[in-house]
């Protein structure tokens, strides 16, 4: 595996980049196209919040692109804005000023929880997702059964999510995101509650349903082993605010494991890079 | 398919192992388990009552439990008016009270937990009613509609429907903001948002609304009914009122224990359904 990494310069935004600030409503409504090739798009994107009279910048002048079918990790401190990056990814919030295009591409969200509805199966979970898409319910059930085969949860799709372990449910969280038909799929430390075995496991899972689905993945996590063992790209955001302080270059050259040296040594490069970061809130 | 294997290998390994044979007693030793402690209470509420009425305290009017229930048995048979057609007109208004509560109290809840504006006027009142006391609307009620049925319904539905709203409104105040999350990353929003997840997620605090209103309802349908008079119709409230002015404590005492075991059973009903609720979400900790 050969590692490049370089510091970054915001990228020029392309004249068809929409803007997105002031969309106020969930979901992703995106109209003008990401520049070809590109599935997503920020550009110098800020997130301001106010509480009271003091306002926190979370995240500062964000500007990167995600390639179609490309796997980009984004790791950082506690305080990067990792998950509010995601969330207006999502358009579950709106940006304080940038851009976010995402070209229309349907995308998907996953949390470090599975937050799936406690009331329902897991089959009919997967099923909700896809009856909010508008499939027609003669539809639904093989393409419930077909998403569970696809996380390797066929035959459970009875049971209700207490009954399943915490792997499990991230795998039926995981089909319920692809029965959005999400493009691109935004994964929020989706295997951090979960012990090094399983996630071990989920890794081979994710890397395996990408490659089926041709699935473009933006993965946060804290865990610098797991950005080097499934990123093409791992992004490295700066804490309070958030901003993009160096990239690394991961280009795939066979199957990787979280326990081979390669990982090991860009996995520690990245941890001196964001001790380094961490430090600087230390002074 | 190594990884594929050790997978499912690990989702058996983790999944609880399958029940084992039913142990033909096991049925008999749950409900045994239930009872006994239920039966001991009852025991010693009679024995001490039974004391009470041998040590000759209000000798005139005191009875003990075998007159009481000896009372009771004489009603059942061959009362007049029957205690089966009394049960059956507090029942009814029951019912019919808490049917219109249910009603009333969940489009309340609804547009209180929906609309702001609403909720900062009335929120606060729906929290105030539930603390009144029902007898004090009973007058009301009187003045409004006069001595009828009309003024027992409105102190049930008054009693009742408060709870039920204050219920629904918790629960989807209680609506985890992880679940809005997902379900509006889904695609669902507006009516489909509440039809599939905030309604469904407030089901427990509902519930347990329904089950404080029955309870209020009961206890506003008995201050009702003893207070209201209302000709031709014979309830439980009316027969304890009678009592009363006869000083026949076995028949009170008979009629305490109706309304007892009335209140009771439908509580059991809310109880079960409450907890069937609760099993099915994996809120309950598995039989040990």
């Amino acid at each position: 595996m050969s590692v490049s990494n370089q510091q970054v310069t915001p990228p020029v935004s392309s004249p068809g980049a929409s803007a997105l600030s002031g969309v106020g409503s969930a979901g992703p409504d995106r109209t003008a196209p990401a520049g070809a090739g590109e599935a997503v798009r920020l550009t110098e994107v800020s997130k301001a919040y106010r509480t009271g009279r003091t306002e926190l910048l979370a995240l500062d002048q964000v500007s990167f692109t995600v390639r179609d079918g490309e796997f980009v990790c984004i790791i950082g401190a506690s305080g990067c804005g990792k998950s509010t990056l995601l969330n207006l990814i999502a358009g579950l919030d709106s940006p304080t000023s940038g851009q976010i295009d995402t070209g229309g591409r349907r995308v998907g969200l996953m949390f470090q929880e599975p937050a799936l509805f406690p009331w329902l199966t897991a089959g009919r979970n997967v099923e909700l997702a896809l009856q909010a898409r508008g499939v027609p319910r003669t539809a639904r059930r093989a393409q419930v059964a077909e998403l569970l085969e696809t996380v390797r949860l066929g035959g459970f799709g009875d049971k209700r999510p207490h009954e399943l372990s915490g792997g499990m449910r991230q795998r039926v969280a995981m089909a319920r995101a692809l029965a959005q038909n999400a493009d691109v799929l935004l994964m929020d430390e989706p295997f951090g509650a979960l012990d090094a075995m399983t996630r071990d496991l989920l890794h081979d899972e994710l890397e395996r349903i990408c490659a089926e689905r041709t699935l473009t993945v933006l993965f946060v996590t804290h865990n610098v082993r797991e950005a080097a063992r499934l990123g093409d790209r791992v992004i490295v955001l700066s804490s309070r605010p958030g901003r993009v302080i160096e990239e690394y270059a991961l280009p795939r050259t066979g199957q990787r494991r979280i326990d081979s040296p390669e990982v090991s040594e860009v996995a520690a490069r990245m941890t001196d890079r964001l001790r380094q970061e961490m430090g600087r809130h230390g002074s | 398919m190594a990884a594929d294997q050790a997978l499912r290998g690990l989702d058996n390994l983790e999944l609880q192992p399958a029940a084992g044979a039913q142990d033909p007693g096991h049925f008999a030793r749950k409900v045994w388990a239930v009872l006994w402690p239920k039966a001991l209470a009852v025991v010693f509420i009679l024995v001490v009552w039974e004391a009470v009425t041998l040590s000759g305290w209000k000798h005139l009017v005191l009875k003990g439990p075998g007159p009481v229930f000896s009372a009771l048995w004489d009603e059942m048979l061959h009362g007049s008016p029957s205690l089966w057609g009394i049960i059956g007109v507090t029942l009814e208004t029951a019912v019919a009270g808490y049917a219109a509560a249910l009603v009333i109290g969940s489009v309340v809840g609804l547009l209180v937990a929906r609309i702001p504006v609403l909720r900062a006027a009335v929120g606060s009142i729906i929290t105030g009613l539930q603390t009144m006391p029902s007898i004090v609307w009973v007058p009301f009620g009187i003045i409004l509609f006069g001595e009828s049925e009309s003024t027992i319904l409105f102190v049930v539905i008054l009693g009742a429907a408060p709870s039920i709203a204050a219920g629904l409104i918790s629960g989807v105040d209680y609506t985890p903001p992880l679940l809005l999350r997902a379900g509006k990353t889904m695609g669902l929003h507006g009516f489909a948002l509440y039809r599939y997840l905030v309604l469904p997620a407030s089901l427990p605090a509902y519930v347990a609304g329904m089950k404080q209103g029955w309870a209020f309802a009961w206890r506003s349908l008995m201050a009702g009914e003893i207070v209201v008079q209302i000709v031709g119709q014979f309830s439980i409230g009316q027969s304890i009122s009678v009592d009363q002015q006869n000083l026949d404590f076995a028949g009170a005492s008979a009629m305490l224990i109706v309304i007892l075991v009335i209140g009771l059973a439908v509580d059991t009903i809310f109880t079960k359904a409450d907890t069937s609720l609760r099993r099915r979400r994996g809120l309950l900790e598995t039989a040990t």
